[in-house]
């Protein structure tokens, strides 16, 4: 079985690890792993995106053309992404940069507080892992402990005061769709 | 032995430092870039010879005068910067020195731009410069798949004294996977006995590309000849992917072989017995392989990001037997799964009617450039 995730979001907010923390931490699960991204102009300003597969088999397409789930950072990424959801595919969105409903019903659409998650452990640059805890806790991919474990390894040595924050808000973000299951 | 997540252009690098590489001349150029910027921090690392050169014309020259001393050279580019080694590609292959030079491809002609590519099969194949010669060009679809054929690569070059071409594109120079890299081997001091090493008790030798003697240079074209034989005999590589009871064969190279893998496993699901031929040497092509699966398939599928350049070894090596069609994708456009396997069902469908795909297209069709 494989599961395509797309990360996206504006350059600089951290698409790209993201997509990478999940990388690490499916191969630390023993899983076969594809990671890509999108390279070049949109890295300076506009929409960077990466795409990850995830699998029990040697991966073969590392690309989709309709993803099974979706990080979307802001209003561009959900745009481009919610038309291009396989029909029961998960759309994980930041409710502070995505101020509308979505169109689509044959998906499923979770708004999440990232930003303000993120603004609560000090730094709008945790959204990223905040949306990622999201994702995994609706759709257990790898184990949050594997990605806290990627988190300890990969985070740069430069951001190591981060460090806890992103743990923090990798919790947080999962245990607010807890909440929302539990409710 | 471990896992590790390497970036594409950076496992090639770290693959080549671990077979030996003693000196590497380059210059940026996306998407490529990172594997230059890797090297340019491990090989002062390790003691060894790292230069940004001026251009890429620059680099190939340096790497031919490394190569003519003897020591594992190489240098990597893509595209546009392949163009512009040409000149020195030829010298190099004239003058029968070893070197490795990757190609990470984008989308052209021209500048084109950074997307993935493969539109330098022609070239890397059949023209990397003028007069008779063909590189051993691989090409990769893995990143595990990258490293083992760098490493391979320079023995390749020694054993051969030619030049080894590891043929990528941009995906997979950008992507990361999980790979197992294999041990280090420490750099030979040993010079080979053809190698400018200094004329200290010894007679001078000559490394040249240089016969203005008519009969001399084709002397010297006729072993060249005979040692490519010798290539294109021994070296064809290739993977065959659920070919046993294929009836419709997918021909496709690098990130499109793999990408081609998928849409097999899906025209398998939809009840299509498809099979892929996925050619790991582009020169020599895996021809007898071939040869010997069209005999089986009712028809061929070449897939390519170009305008059908491998196409035509295919068509070669088909000859007419069974149906060719052909899909398409330029300007780093990459195919996708769905794509493939449409074209796979649309020619079982046409085959079942018996007339269509089966008659109307005696040899290779190029089919709609989508």
């Amino acid at each position: 079985m494989e599961t395509s995730i797309i990360v996206s979001g504006f350059g600089g907010q951290g698409a790209l690890f993201a997509g990478q923390l999940l990388a690490y931490a499916a191969m630390e699960s023993g899983k076969e792993v594809t990671w890509i991204p999108s390279y070049g102009p949109e890295m300076r300003g506009g929409t960077a995106h990466c795409t990850v597969i995830v699998g029990d088999e040697p991966i073969g397409a590392p690309l989709v053309r309709n993803p099974q789930c979706v990080i979307a950072m802001n209003l561009p990424s959900a745009d481009k992404y919610e038309p291009l959801l396989k029909p029961g595919g998960l759309l994980v969105y930041d409710d502070t940069l995505v101020r509308r409903a979505l169109v689509r019903d044959d998906i499923r659409g979770i708004a999440v507080p990232a930003h303000d998650i993120a603004m609560r452990h000090g730094s709008q640059r945790l959204v990223n892992v905040a949306m990622l805890g999201a994702l995994l806790a609706a759709r257990p991919v790898v184990e949050l402990a594997a990605i806290e474990s990627a988190l300890r390894v990969h985070l740069p040595a430069r951001h190591a005061a981060l460090l806890e924050p992103n743990i923090a808000v990798l919790r947080a973000g999962a245990g607010y769709i807890g909440a929302l299951a539990g409710a | 032995m471990t896992r590790e997540l390497w970036k594409g252009n950076e496992a090639l690098a770290e693959a080549a430092v671990r077979a030996g590489v003693d000196a590497f001349f380059g210059y940026p150029i996306t998407p490529q870039t990172e594997l230059l910027e890797y090297m340019a921090r491990r090989m002062p690392e390790l003691g060894r010879t790292f230069l940004q050169a001026e251009s890429e014309i620059g680099a190939i020259n340096m790497v031919y005068g490394a190569a003519c001393a003897g020591v594992r050279a190489m240098t990597s580019s893509s595209s546009p910067g392949i163009s512009l080694m040409q000149e020195g590609l030829s010298y190099i292959a004239g003058s029968e020195v070893p070197c490795v030079l990757v190609d990470i491809m984008r989308g052209g002609p021209g500048l084109g731009n950074i997307q993935p590519g493969q539109g330098d099969y022609f070239q890397v194949t059949r023209s990397a410069g003028h007069g008779d010669f063909h590189p051993i060009v691989l090409a990769p679809s893995t990143v595990q798949e990258a490293v083992d054929l760098t490493y391979l690569s320079f023995d390749l070059a020694f054993r051969y004294r030619t030049i080894v071409i590891i043929a990528g594109d941009g995906a997979l120079g950008q992507m990361m996977e999980p790979v197992e890299m294999p041990p280090m081997r420490e750099p030979t001091v040993d010079r080979p006995d053809w190698a400018l090493s200094g004329t200290a008790g010894r007679a001078p030798r000559i490394i040249t590309s240089l016969y203005l003697d008519a009969e001399e240079l084709e002397r010297t074209n006729l072993r060249l000849q005979e040692k490519l034989h010798a290539i294109h005999t021994t070296e064809q590589n290739w993977e065959s992917y659920q070919t046993e009871d294929a009836e419709w064969l997918v021909v496709a190279f690098g990130t499109v072989g793999r990408i081609a893998k998928s849409a097999v496993r899906a025209a398998r699901g939809a009840g299509i017995r498809a099979g892929l031929f996925r050619p790991i040497s582009l020169w020599p092509y895996p021809e007898a392989a071939l040869d010997e699966l069209i005999e089986r398939v009712q028809g061929v599928l070449v897939v390519e990001m170009n305008a059908g350049q491998m196409l035509e070894d295919v068509r070669a090596i088909v000859q007419g037997r069974v149906p060719v069609r052909f899909l398409g994708r330029m300007g780093g456009v990459i195919p996708l799964p769905d794509e493939i396997s449409a074209e796979l069902a649309h020619m079982a469908r046409m085959h079942q009617r018996g007339n269509g795909f089966g008659s109307q297209h005696r040899a290779a069709e190029r089919s709609k450039i989508l």
